[in-house]
């Protein structure tokens, strides 16, 4: 049998996980191809749940296409949408078709999506939505009423190692290592000596940290992710790198620059992987890998 | 305590008193005068708008405070005016509208829409600072309401979503939980942000909200 994300995160090996984001709509096509691409090359994929707050196919729909195709999926559970009820009933849903990896997120606000008069639900958040996990594992629901049948999970969390002021988050961070999570994989870091200080602090909890790796298209996208996205910094030198690539060749630098940060993050020993996410350009991840010297296996070393 | 309201958009009203053609008005002495939203000036200045429509204003009153039974004087003193309208135009919050319809048997119409509960920062400047959950926690977050000052009301710390102490709904927001970090800081009560907070009881008063107070606790 093949071993599971959690063998994998504590073999010692370096982790390679990725995401899938799901269509908006039910033309699953492109979806389905690029789980086919990456489920064999990478520990476990991610799927999004509603990225930004724009509806979309959801999460659990696209986790149980990557368990049908012979993939290890890794839910996304935000707590925007649903209250307590519904979460944990989709973990049981979860749980029951093979699920085994659940990522816990509070979730982007409601107004930065595309449904902007939407209530925002929060019933929980994703210290609480941990927690709610651990007790279901132990057999009771947050009611506290038994179930017949509890779940088991592999939980993670994420945080964002570029955000000011950091100490907010890491207290956060602390937080969700006491509520159980297992690992986490971390917003897009770029500026490496800020995220290996990050790691020196990180290093003394017994979590497994992936480095979140954004792929950059262009020094467009890059600098309206330091304008707009909360917690991204890319360091100037990276966008005078791709504005001074060749039209059209722009996004090849993009590639070199993630797959040679994983290079250095692997060969540095800086953390225990990588979550690599190409944002809908899923099909150039087995490129980065190629170009970080990343075999595709599942269990990279 | 104040209710911050606004007035609401024009055509709404108009919609809303089309059937009717004489209209009495009420504002607020109170919080609604504060916000400049039914106080004496706005009442007036809504009658000749409603003249401009060519509705009768059979009179008009500025209730000292809407929202509490001195309002069923203040109205009875206007009997006539309000027996020749067809309808009551309320320039106040929900509560002034509620008082009102509760004393007189006319449609009653709000002209306002009621935002929150909240202070007033600096002329003009208004902020909700209680989203009156019934569980209060600001003992623990120095005075600060997360549940209020957060977006999304995270009790357990500040989301992913803050950058440079804002919020990432509004460049202009603060982020609450940056906010209570400092502030706790400052105190040495930082352990503070590190305990856990359960999920919420959202029934801590069954709704629709009541509640007999028989002794103090």
């Amino acid at each position: 049998m093949a071993p599971s994300f959690r063998e994998i995160l504590n073999s010692g090996n370096f982790v390679v996980t990725s995401e899938i984001g799901p269509p908006k709509g039910t033309n699953i096509e492109k979806m389905l191809h690029h789980i086919d691409l990456l489920k064999d090359k990478v520990a476990a994929l991610n799927v999004t749940d509603h990225q930004s707050s724009v509806m979309r196919f959801p999460s659990l729909g696209g986790c149980l296409a990557i368990k049908e195709r012979g993939g290890d999926p890794i839910l996304q559970m935000t707590c925007r949408d649903r209250n307590r009820l519904a979460l944990q009933a989709e973990l049981l849903i979860a749980y029951t078709r093979g699920i085994r990896n659940v990522l816990c997120l509070t979730g982007d606000a409601v107004p930065v999506g595309d449904h902007k008069e939407a209530k925002g639900v929060f019933d929980l958040d994703s210290v609480q939505l941990l927690r709610a996990i651990r007790q279901m594992e132990s057999g009771k629901d947050l009611g506290g009423n038994d179930l017949d049948g509890a779940v088991e999970f592999c939980a993670g969390a994420i945080v964002t190692p570029e955000a000011r002021p950091i100490e907010p988050q890491l207290i956060k961070f602390e937080k969700k290592v006491e509520s159980g999570a297992e690992f986490f994989q971390t917003q897009a870091v770029y500026d490496l000596d800020n995220f290996a200080e990050f790691m020196q602090y990180a290093r003394k909890f017994p979590v497994k940290i992936l480095a979140g790796i954004v792929l950059l298209v262009s020094a467009r996208m890059a600098r309206y992710m330091n304008e707009n996205v909360p917690g991204i910094f890319v360091p100037q030198y990276l966008i005078d790198e791709l504005a001074s690539a060749p039209k059209g060749e722009a996004v090849n630098r993009g590639i070199e620059i993630a797959g040679q940060m994983i290079a250095t993050l692997k060969k540095e020993s800086l953390c225990d992987g990588v979550h690599i996410m190409a944002i809908g350009r899923e099909e150039l991840v087995p490129e980065i890998m190629e170009v970080a010297g990343l075999s595709s296996s599942k269990s990279q070393t | 305590m104040k209710s911050i309201t606004k007035q609401k958009p024009f055509d709404e009203i108009k919609e809303q008193l089309d059937r009717f053609d004489r209209v009495y008005i009420t504002g607020c002495g109170t919080c609604a005068t504060m916000t400049r939203t039914g106080g004496r000036e706005e009442v007036m200045d809504m009658k000749g708008r409603l003249e401009e429509l060519g509705k009768l204003v059979t009179g008009s009153t500025v209730i000292p405070t809407a929202c509490d039974e001195m309002t069923e004087v203040a109205i009875s003193e206007d009997k006539g005016a309000i027996q020749n309208a067809n309808c009551i135009l309320v320039m106040a919050c929900v509560l002034g509208v509620h008082r009102v319809s509760l004393y007189i048997d006319k449609p009653v119409i709000p002209a306002l829409d009621t935002l929150f509960i909240g202070v007033e920062d600096s002329p003009g400047d208004f902020r909700e600072v209680c989203a009156q959950c019934g569980q209060c926690v600001l003992g623990e977050t120095a005075g600060i309401c997360p549940l209020t000052a957060c977006h999304k009301g995270l009790l357990n710390g500040p989301c992913g979503g803050t950058n440079n102490g804002k919020c990432e709904v509004d460049r202009e927001k603060d982020c609450a939980w940056t906010l209570i970090y400092q502030r706790l800081e400052a105190q040495g009560r930082l352990d503070l942000m590190r305990k856990y907070h359960a999920p919420r009881n959202s029934n801590v008063t069954l709704s629709p909200r009541m509640i007999k107070i028989t002794s103090q606790a």
